[in-house]
C-alpha cells in the first residue's frame, strides 16, 4: 500500500492582490512615479470631466425650436440646433427641405440593413448569390429610392446630396467598389507577365502618390473643361469615381501584404494538385491572403469613411460641411463646437463600428493554423 | 507621343468648352428649372434656414431670375461651389448662373470670360477695433496685432494698406471666420480685419457687443454681383435687368404686397412699365410681359431683400454705399423703358 501524498488545498491569493484592489495596486499603484502620474490624471480628470458633462448635458438646452432658448443659457451645449437642423445634417439640402420624402433614403437604407444582416447569418442557403445580387442590383435599388426619377419621384439631383446620407453614398460605393479592383491590382502587381506587372505598378504607384484632395480637385475643377459643355458629368458621380481609383491603389497594397504572407509551400502544393492560376488563387490563395488581410483593408476603409469629408473642396456638402453649414445660418451662427461635436459623434459611431465587425471577422474566419 | 495626343485632344476639348453654350435661355427654359452656383454658408447671404431653405441677398438673385424666366421662384437648384472651382462650373456650363458673394475685378472681367452684371451687394475691407483702446481711425493702428482669417485677399489688402501707410503690424492668422472672432474676443489682438459686412455680424457675435467699434475706413473695393458667361448677350441681358428691376421697384415703391395693386390701378408710367401693363419690356428681353412683376410679388424688390437678409446681421443700410442713389447710396439702375 503506498500512501498518496494528498496536498492541501491551495490558500486563496491574499486579499491586496486580487479583485479590485489587486488590479488597482498592480496597474494603478505599483511604484511611486506610478502612484504620481495616476493621482495626476486623477485631478486633470477631476478638472475637465464636470465641466464637459454640465456643457453636454446638465446644462445644455434640449428643448425649443429656434436661439432663444440657448442664447437665455449660454453655459450649456445648445442640441436644440442639432435637433432643428437633424434633417438637414443626416440627409443634405433636398432632403432637409423636403421632409416628407425622407422615407425614400431611410427606406433604401433599411433595406441594405436588412439585407446585410441576412448575409450576416452563419450558414444561410444561397448566400454567394444574395451577396452578389446585394452588390450588383442594390446599387440601383438605392439610386431609384433617393434620386426618384425611375420611379416618378420628385427628382433630388445628386447636387443636392448631403450630410450623413452622402458621405455613406460615397464611403459605401468606394469601399465596395475598390474591393475588386484591389484585388485584381494585388495580384497584377505579383503577376509574371511583364505588362500586367507593369501597369499594376504604375497605377498603384501614380494613386498612392496622389493625394486624394488632388484627385478630388482634379475630378472637379479640370475634367469639366475636357468635356464640351453639353455633357453633364454629375458631381458626385465624378466624386465617386476619384474616391474608387484611390482606393483601390490602397487596397491593392493592402491585399499584397497578405499575398507575400502566404508561404511559398501553399502555392507549389496547388500548382502539384494541377490546378490552374484563377483555380490556384479563388480556391487555395486569395482566402488566405484576404484573411490576413482584413485589419490592413479595414484601416484603410475606416481611413476612407473620414477622408471623404475631403470633398467639401469641391463642393459637396458631406457630413463635416453640411454641419458646418447648418451652424452658418442667420438662425444658428455661432454654435459651430455643436456642430463639429455631433459630426465626429456620428463619425465615431460608424468607424468604431466598421472596427468592431472586421474583430468578429477575424475571430470567424480564424482557422488555427 | 500617346500622351501629347493626350494633351492636344484635352487642349481641344478646353477650347470647345468654353466656345459652346450659347443660348442658356433655352436650356433653362428646356430644363424647367435655374441651375444657380452658390456659396453655401454665409449667414445673410446664401445659407440654409431651419426648413432647409436656401436664404439670403444672393441666393435671392437666383430666385428672382427663375421668377422672371419660368414664372416661379422656386424653380432654382443650387450647386454649392467653393472659392477654386467657382469659375470653372460656370464656363463649364455646370451652372447657369453664379451668385456667390464674387468681386468684379478687370481679371475676372477679361481673362476668364466672365461677364459681370451688376452688384447685389458693395462691399469693402475695414477694421474692428476694442473700444477701450481709443482709436479713432486706421491711421491709428501702427504697431497692432491683428486678427485675420488666412488664405483670403483680405491679407493682401493688409499688406498692401500697412505698407503704404508706412506702418507695422503682427498678423495673427487663423483657419476659418468664427475663430478669427474668437481670437479677438478673447484679447489674442488689437484689431480685427474682414470685410464690413462680415465685422458687422461678428461685432453682434461678441460677448460684449458694445466694448467694439468698426472703424469708418475702407482699404479695398469688393463690389460683389452675379456672374454669367461671356458669349451669351441674351442671358447676359436677363441677368442684369433682373436686378436692375428689383432696383427700380425698390425706387418705384413697388412692393411684394402692394405689387397686385399698383398693377391694376397705378397710373404712373414707370410702375405701369416695370409690371408689364404697358410697353413690351419683357418681349424685348425675350421674357414674358409679368416678368418683372414675378419678381417683386415672389421675391421683392432689393429693399426687401436686404431687409429680410441683411439686418438681422446688424448691417445698417441707411446712407450706406448700398442705399439707393436718391438716399444718398451708389445703387443706381437704369431706367426700364
Amino acid at each position: 500500500m503506498t500512501e498518496h501524498h494528498q496536498p492541501l488545498p491551495d490558500l486563496p491569493p491574499p486579499i491586496t492582490s486580487t479583485g479590485v484592489i489587486g488590479w488597482m495596486r498592480q496597474h494603478l499603484f505599483s511604484s511611486p512615479l506610478n502612484i504620481f502620474l495616476t493621482l495626476l490624471s486623477l485631478y486633470v480628470l477631476s478638472i475637465i470631466v464636470p465641466n464637459i458633462i454640465n456643457w453636454a448635458f446638465i446644462d445644455a438646452n434640449w428643448t425649443g425650436t429656434d436661439r432663444t432658448v440657448c442664447d437665455a443659457n449660454p453655459n450649456g451645449a445648445c442640441w436644440t440646433f442639432i435637433n432643428v437642423r437633424l434633417n438637414q445634417i443626416l440627409f443634405g439640402l433636398y432632403y432637409g427641405q423636403h421632409a416628407d420624402q425622407i422615407w425614400r433614403p431611410i427606406t433604401a437604407f433599411i433595406i441594405l440593413a436588412g439585407l446585410v444582416g441576412l448575409l450576416l447569418l452563419p450558414r444561410l442557403r444561397f448566400k454567394a448569390w444574395l451577396g452578389a445580387g446585394v452588390l450588383l442590383l442594390y446599387p440601383f435599388v438605392a439610386f431609384a429610392l433617393i434620386h426618384g426619377e425611375w420611379l416618378g419621384l420628385p427628382v433630388a439631383n445628386s447636387s443636392q446630396w448631403g450630410g450623413l446620407m452622402l458621405t455613406f453614398i460615397l464611403a459605401s460605393v468606394g469601399i465596395v467598389a475598390a474591393l475588386p479592383l484591389g484585388i485584381l491590382l494585388a495580384l497584377g502587381r505579383r503577376s509574371e507577365m511583364p505588362l500586367v506587372r507593369a501597369f499594376s505598378v504604375t497605377y498603384i504607384e501614380f494613386w498612392r502618390g496622389t493625394p486624394l484632395i488632388t484627385v478630388l480637385f482634379m475630378a472637379s475643377v479640370m475634367l469639366p473643361l475636357f468635356f464640351p459643355s453639353g455633357v453633364e458629368f454629375d458631381k458626385v458621380m465624378r466624386a465617386v469615381i476619384g474616391i474608387t481609383l484611390f482606393q483601390s491603389a490602397y487596397t491593392a497594397e493592402a491585399i499584397r501584404g497578405g499575398l507575400q504572407a502566404i508561404p511559398r509551400g501553399q502555392y507549389e502544393a496547388a500548382d502539384a494538385l494541377g490546378l490552374g492560376y484563377w483555380k490556384k488563387t479563388i480556391f487555395i490563395i486569395l482566402p488566405q491572403a484576404l484573411k490576413i488581410s482584413i485589419p490592413g483593408i479595414v484601416n484603410s476603409f475606416i481611413e476612407l469613411f473620414k477622408d471623404t469629408s475631403l470633398v467639401s473642396i469641391i463642393g459637396l456638402l458631406d457630413l463635416l460641411n453640411m454641419a458646418q453649414t447648418a451652424s452658418r445660418s442667420i438662425e444658428w451662427k455661432g454654435y459651430d463646437v455643436e456642430a463639429y461635436i455631433f459630426a465626429a459623434m456620428l463619425f465615431w459611431i460608424f468607424c468604431y463600428g466598421i472596427s468592431r465587425y472586421s474583430q468578429h471577422l477575424e475571430k470567424t474566419l480564424h482557422r488555427g493554423h | 507621343m500617346n500622351r501629347l495626343i493626350t494633351i492636344a485632344l484635352a487642349a481641344g476639348a478646353v477650347l470647345i468648352g468654353s466656345a459652346a453654350t450659347a443660348g442658356t435661355l433655352e436650356d433653362v427654359k428646356k430644363r424647367g428649372h435655374l441651375i444657380c452656383g452658390i456659396n453655401n454658408a454665409v449667414p445673410g447671404f446664401s445659407a440654409p434656414d431651419d426648413k432647409g431653405k436656401m436664404q439670403g441677398i444672393d441666393v435671392d438673385v437666383c430666385y428672382a431670375t427663375a421668377a422672371a424666366v419660368l414664372g416661379d421662384a422656386n424653380k432654382v437648384e443650387f450647386t454649392p461651389l467653393t472659392a477654386k472651382e467657382r469659375f470653372t462650373a460656370l464656363s463649364s456650363g455646370e451652372v447657369d448662373l453664379l451668385s456667390r458673394n464674387t468681386t468684379h475685378t478687370l481679371h475676372r472681367d477679361s481673362a476668364l470670360g466672365l461677364n459681370f452684371t451688376y452688384y447685389n451687394y458693395i462691399d469693402g475691407q475695414g477694421f474692428m477695433v476694442k473700444k477701450d483702446l481709443g482709436v479713432k481711425s486706421a491711421l491709428e493702428l501702427d504697431g497692432a496685432a491683428v486678427c485675420i482669417q488666412q488664405g483670403t485677399t483680405t491679407e493682401l489688402n493688409l499688406a498692401d494698406y500697412f505698407r503704404s501707410n508706412n506702418m507695422k503690424y503682427q498678423p495673427i492668422g487663423y483657419e476659418t471666420a468664427p475663430q478669427t472672432r474668437d481670437g479677438f474676443d478673447k484679447g489674442a489682438c488689437d484689431v480685427l480685419t474682414s470685410d464690413k459686412s462680415q465685422l458687422a455680424a461678428q461685432r453682434t457675435e461678441l460677448k460684449n457687443p458694445d466694448g467694439a467699434i468698426i472703424l469708418p475706413e475702407i482699404i479695398s473695393k469688393e463690389p460683389l454681383g452675379p456672374v454669367v458667361r461671356q458669349g451669351d448677350d441674351v442671358w447676359f441681358n436677363i441677368v442684369k435687368w433682373v436686378l436692375f428691376a428689383m432696383i427700380n421697384a425698390e425706387e418705384a415703391g413697388i412692393t411684394s404686397s402692394n405689387a397686385d395693386d399698383m398693377r391694376k390701378n397705378s397710373k404712373n408710367p414707370v410702375v405701369r412699365r416695370i409690371l408689364g401693363v404697358e410697353g413690351e419690356m419683357g418681349r424685348e428681353l425675350q421674357l414674358s410681359s409679368d416678368w418683372a412683376y414675378n419678381i417683386i410679388k415672389q421675391v421683392g424688390n432689393y429693399g426687401e431683400s436686404y431687409q429680410r437678409n441683411l439686418e438681422p446681421l446688424g448691417i445698417a443700410r441707411k446712407g450706406s454705399v448700398n442705399d439707393l442713389w436718391t438716399r444718398g447710396g451708389i445703387l443706381y439702375a437704369p431706367p426700364i423703358r
